[in-house]
């Protein structure tokens, strides 16, 4: 298997063998070439962003990315693993050394030592905007070695190219977005094709490779579960369907000892790797290739009757065995209270689950369930190759092509519970479209095959297969040629419009680092919106370096990465009860909120607003999960206060519990006042489309100090406490008052 | 035995040339006098630029060959510039040579005043007169009072001087005149006779002061003018010799005014343009040299779009804005870059030496650089180097690593404090390179490329397996 080539040419040396070697040669060369421009293809492809943007690093995670990257360029690895962090997650801190897979961003900091190594003076930010368009031309190639083990070079090529445009693909790895999505892709699929290829070998030297790739994969994603469930699902299902033999086991048991081994070597995994049922079917599936392989072993020495005796024996004392050993698990497993489960998992065996009880991931609009066009937009005419793609496995099935077909299934169910998995859908879309596609060339291209061969070989008998082959494809040929031409004609259509789909998709779909908005106005000229950076950057010079800033979580890793301040809640979303307690100063009035914020030493609130220039995705119109959230843990947060006969207004008709809240406040302060709205009517809301409900109000526990040039962030400042005055009666009453209400919070926070 | 003996030479030597110093410094003081002095100083913008005009008569028996000047403790802080020149000719045909200025020691000084020696191009005979005139800057001269302010109330400033000209000569008559930006003074003090028309205060004229006189004045006027002021500039300049030389400019920029207090508001910002936040400011204008390429403005976050180039055949012109408009007090960084050709400024010497001839300052205009870095990066191999520049600077060497660089770049870095825009002069750099050096860069990546191949066609053709097949 591993050279079937000089296998096949070494012995033999005749004219017509010389010339087909030589042409093998000239295919490795070709071969080689297409890959190379694949690797290009993928990375330029990817660039868009660079050249109608800038080289910018994107959103949101990436940020945090970005600053990990460039905390452990700067102090070297062994502080990064002790890194506590005291900027963000204030008071609390948070670990990162313990808490990030840091996969990503030790990739990224050695290559920018080499690359600094060698004098070339890169900045980190450089490093990290390009890595993923470099890993995905890694990715690609990864998915042609994997093809090529399935179903031979030629599909390899088709699904590399493919994976190199897909557009879902394309969506988390355009140059800046520097995700840990970025490099897990690549070690996905690197993994799979080492296990393929020792499934393939049985050689224990790419068991090892496939330990240490899935140990990288480890190290990238927490994504890394679905290996350790696929493989031993494929093992499981081998097992079932009779395939077990020596290759199978080597491929396994070596994965699932050396790689829990190197996994508990990563500290945010650690214990987990043997704790959590994340991992449970990995060591069930262990136990039962052990018995089946004992049980091949035995048949092996005993006669057949000795063997049935033995059969009948063990399966007696076995059952007893398991039974016990299942219930002590099950006992094990069902006392913890998520069923060792982590709420993502949950999520993805139970998709209403998280919409039930964990509001925080429902919040999240990368875990919402996809729709159907945003399949067409993400894959793009695989969808409808993947089926032709998995008959093709089936003709002949053999172990690895029940991995591929295996790896699908899974995958499509997964990209339906989450859209954000529309990621791991896609190398199974591109490996099976890639089969799907060089399958056919392969058939309709067979008979010029044979004819040339007619031709060659007049004299030699034409072999039974040949003729059954022949007789297979149409006999006529005028008719061959045409439905040829047709065919290739359609084909090429596909393949077209899929690279004018995908160029389109990595121009115009995925490339806005999403900090940076752009218009174009009337005349044609481009106009550039900031004013994230704006704000970032007038609080990293115009504030103390120590000063807390308080905002709504998506901002959290913006604000450390940009603005270099401590933050109360990030987007790691660790702490339920933290983003609950922002959520509730939010929606509390100004007073409440004000007593919240300044008992976590908040300095400046930041708000995001859009109505000015009608920037949807602002903080009104997350407001809601604001309540929600806040409400799940505070219950005086209540959200049908917010809604006027359950409907979301901020005009006249909205409640006053919803006009008086600090979000509206903070949101609305003075855009009534706005000169260019004078068209539209005083205090107009271009996102919401209506006139504001309260106008002309003044804030009396903030002030403003940050307005961004469209309005899209506002800072405030918590106004200092007013001085007491001896001898006031009003003193005891509001003393009183604010022990009272600190009785009361004590209750519901944990840390007071 | 030896060191000590070298170090009582040394002393002696010290002492004597101290000795001497003072004889010829008391001696010029005696017997020079300013028969008619006249100072205008222009308060319009951040720096104030005094303009002196001194007639100076030799009283003594002796050529004089040099004049003082001397400076009050609180300007010689702020001095940023001394420049002098000598006028001959009646008014049409005045012809202007510039003098050699240098700091130096008066004995007899009051305490901390701080002097400088113009030396003349022909000394003077006694009872001969010169017209010397004398330019100099004072930066940060200027104090906002109310150091306060909010949105919308207009920056006032102080400004502290000396009715009488501090000179170590007797003035037999002088006057001086200071012009504010605007016809809103708050109250000046008097030192009779002084006088206010519109924009301009007189004071003077005094007859007869004696040598040192000293009568501090104190100025409150409007200033809305923008305070820019680049706390530190760090200018690289990188020679190719491949055709091209990169500058890299980081900024740190802050509003030297009045501070901001309390509120920043938005909408009166933007609705009211000239009755709010008249002291900020937010754009500002980069002088670049012609034939600019590749220019780019961004900070440590991304590029700044605010920005716009007007080239044309003999300057380049970037209008910048920085992030936010900058009230008193805010600060902002931002790094602008840009390519320039070559042959536009590195040119060959005489004795075979190559010399870059650069501009010195700050291209953003009307600002004040308090430190101002120039690292000049030669090309590797470069021997060497040397600067000429026409005003003190600090110098030091150091290395810089850059794209395929074994020994590294040897850099040159000039330092200076307080900058204004009239040390946009040239500057040059001398140095001796060897045109070889040039191909080792190419060179290094051929043979890389080479011995890639040779590895693999060596890996190809060399059969390492133990078992013979």
């Amino acid at each position: 298997m591993a050279s079937p080539e000089s296998a096949v040419n070494g012995p033999t040396m005749t004219a017509g063998a010389a010339s087909k070697s030589l042409r093998n040669a000239f295919g490795g060369v070709i071969a080689f070439i297409i890959l190379v421009l694949i690797g290009v293809l993928a990375f330029s492809i990817r660039l868009f962003s660079v050249i109608k943007y800038e080289s910018v690093i994107h959103e949101f995670d990436p940020y945090f990315n970005y600053r990990v990257t460039q905390f452990l360029s700067k102090n070297g690895i062994y502080d990064f693993w002790n890194w506590f962090d005291d900027r963000t997650w204030y008071p609390l801190g948070r670990v990162i050394g313990g808490t990030v897979y840091p996969g990503l961003t030790l990739t990224a900091g050695t290559i920018w030592k080499v690359v600094n190594s060698l004098n070339i003076p890169l900045s980190v930010e450089t490093v990290c905007v390009f890595t993923a368009p470099i890993f995905s031309a890694f990715a690609s190639w990864a998915a042609y070695l994997l093809t090529k083990e399935v179903k031979g070079p030629g599909a390899g090529l088709t699904a590399a190219a493919l994976l190199a445009m897909v557009p879902s693909y394309i969506s988390r790895s355009v140059a800046g977005s520097y995700d840990n999505e970025a490099v897990a892709i690549f070690a996905l699929v690197f993994t799979f094709y080492l296990y393929i290829k020792t499934l393939n070998t049985g050689s224990l030297f790419y068991a090892t490779l496939n330990a240490l790739a899935y140990f990288y994969m480890v190290c990238s994603w927490g994504g890394y579960t679905f290996i350790i469930n696929l493989i031993p699902m494929h093992v499981l299902l081998c097992i079932v369907t009779g395939r077990y033999s020596s290759r199978l086991y080597i491929a396994y048991a070596p994965l699932v000892v050396l790689g829990t081994l190197l996994a508990s070597l990563v500290p945010v995994v650690g214990f987990n790797a043997v704790l959590t049922s994340e991992h449970f079917a990995s060591f069930l599936v262990f136990i039962i290739i052990h018995v089946v392989a004992l049980a091949y072993y035995i048949k092996g020495i005993l006669s057949p009757k000795m063997f049935k005796v033995a059969v009948t024996l063990v399966v007696s004392v076995g059952l007893a065995v398991c039974c016990a050993v299942i219930a002590i698990l099950i006992a094990v497993v069902a006392s913890s209270p998520t069923k060792g489960w982590s709420g993502r998992s949950l999520t993805l065996l139970d998709p209403t689950y998280a919409s039930k009880y964990i509001p925080i991931i429902a919040s999240v609009s990368e875990h919402q369930p996809p729709t159907w066009p945003s399949y067409f937009m993400d894959i793009n005419v695989l969808a409808f190759l993947v089926p032709a793609g998995i008959i093709a496995c089936f003709m002949p099935l053999t172990d690895s092509s029940s991995f591929v077909i295996l790896y699908i299934v899974t995958s499509v169910y997964f990209s339906g519970v989450m859209v954000r998995l529309m990621l791991v859908l896609a190398p199974a879309a591109c490996i099976l479209s890639g089969i799907a596609l060089s399958e056919a060339f392969n058939v309709l291209t067979r008979s010029i095959k044979n004819r040339k061969k007619e031709k060659e070989n007049v004299e030699k008998k034409p072999t039974p297969s040949k003729t059954e082959k022949r007789l297979l494809v149409l006999p006529l040929e005028a008719s061959v040629i045409a439905v040829l031409l047709l065919v290739l004609l359609g084909a090429f259509y596909v393949v077209f419009s899929v690279q004018v789909h995908c160029v389109w998709a990595a121009a115009e779909a995925y490339s806005a680092p999403s900090i940076v908005l752009t218009s174009h106005s009337n005349d044609g000229g481009l106009h550039v919106f900031d004013d994230f950076r704006e704000a970032y950057s007038w609080l990293s010079h115009n504030t103390d370096v120590d000063d807390k800033v308080a905002s709504w979580w998506d901002y959290g890793y913006q604000t450390t990465a940009m603005a270099n301040r401590t933050v109360l809640v990030d987007n790691n979303t660790w702490n339920n009860t933290h983003i609950a307690t922002v959520g509730t100063a939010m929606s509390s009035p100004e007073k409440q909120a004000w007593e919240i914020f300044h008992s976590l030493d908040v300095k400046y609130v930041l708000v995001v607003f859009g109505g000015v220039v009608g920037y949807p995705s602002d903080d009104i119109n997350k407001f809601l999960w604001m309540v929600r959230i806040g409400g799940g843990v505070f219950p005086h947060i209540k959200e049908p206060d917010y809604l006027r006969d359950g409907q979301y207004r901020i005009d006249a008709q909205a409640t006053p519990t919803m006009l008086n809240c600090l979000m509206y406040k903070l949101s609305y302060f003075r855009s009534d006042f706005i000169p260019i709205h004078k068209t539209d009517g005083k205090g107009f809301d271009r996102v919401r489309r209506t006139e504001i409900g309260k106008k002309h109000f003044k804030l009396t526990h903030f002030e403003e100090v940050f307005t961004t040039h469209h309005w899209m962030v506002r800072i405030y400042k918590l106004k200092p406490q007013r001085n007491r005055i001896r001898g006031k009666t009003k003193k005891s009453k509001s003393s009183r008052s604010v022990s009272s209400k600190r009785d009361v919070r004590g209750k519901r926070n944990p840390w007071h | 035995m030896e060191a000590s003996l070298r170090a009582q030479r040394t002393a002696a030597l010290l002492i004597f040339a101290f000795l001497s110093l003072l004889a010829v410094s008391s001696s010029a003081a005696q017997e020079i006098q300013i028969l008619n002095a006249e100072r205008r100083i222009d308060l319009s913008s951040q720096i104030a630029i005094v303009f002196l005009t001194l007639k100076v008569e030799n009283t003594g028996k002796a050529a004089a060959s040099e004049v003082l000047l001397s400076f009050p403790p609180t300007e010689a802080d702020h001095l940023a510039e001394v420049k002098a020149q000598a006028a001959s000719g009646k008014k049409r045909k005045k012809t202007h040579v510039p003098l050699d200025v240098k700091p130096t020691d008066v004995p007899d000084a009051p305490k901390g005043a701080k002097c400088f020696r113009i030396a003349l191009l022909n000394p003077l005979s006694p009872g001969e007169t010169s017209t010397i005139e004398v330019l100099y800057m004072l930066t940060h001269s200027m104090e906002p009072f109310p150091a306060e302010i909010s949105q919308s109330e207009p920056q006032l400033v102080y400004y502290r001087d000396s009715a009488y000209i501090l000179s170590p000569y007797r003035i037999k008559q002088q006057t001086t005149f200071i012009k504010t930006p605007s016809t809103n003074v708050l109250s000046f003090s008097r030192v009779e006779p002084t006088n206010r028309a519109g924009m301009e205060l007189k004071y003077g004229p005094y007859e007869d002061r004696p040598a040192y006189s000293f009568s501090p004045v104190l100025v409150h006027f409007e200033n809305n003018n923008p305070f820019a002021v680049v706390e530190e500039l760090v200018r690289e300049v990188e020679i190719s010799h491949w055709g091209n030389l990169q500058i890299t400019e980081h900024y740190t920029l802050a509003h030297g005014g009045a501070k901001l207090k309390g509120v920043f508001s938005r909408v009166d910002y933007q609705s009211r343009p000239g009755a709010s936040g008249v002291s900020s400011f937010k754009n500002l204008l980069a002088r670049l040299p012609a034939r600019v390429h590749s220019v780019y403005y961004r900070d440590e976050i991304g590029n700044i779009s605010s920005s716009r180039l007007r080239t044309d055949s003999r300057k380049s012109e970037l209008e910048i804005e920085p992030r936010y408009p900058l009230f008193g007090g805010w600060k902002s960084t931002f790094v602008i870059g840009y390519g320039l050709p070559l042959e536009d400024f590195l040119f060959e010497s005489t004795d075979g030496k190559r010399y870059l001839n650069f501009t010195f300052g700050c291209p953003l205009s009307g600002t004040v650089v308090d430190k101002l870095t120039v690292k000049v990066v030669l090309p590797e191999g470069s021997k060497d180097p040397s600067a000429v520049v026409p005003f003190p600077v600090e110098q030091h060497m150091e290395t810089k690593y850059s794209y395929l660089d074994v020994v590294g770049r040897p850099v040159l870095v000039l330092e200076k404090k307080n900058v204004v825009p009239e040390h946009n002069t040239l500057f040059q750099v001398y140095y001796s390179f060897n045109p070889v050096f040039m191909l080792a860069e190419p060179l290094m990546l051929v043979s890389t490329v080479f011995f890639l191949f040779a590895a693999c066609v060596a890996y190809l053709h060399i059969d390492v397996s133990i078992r013979k097949r």
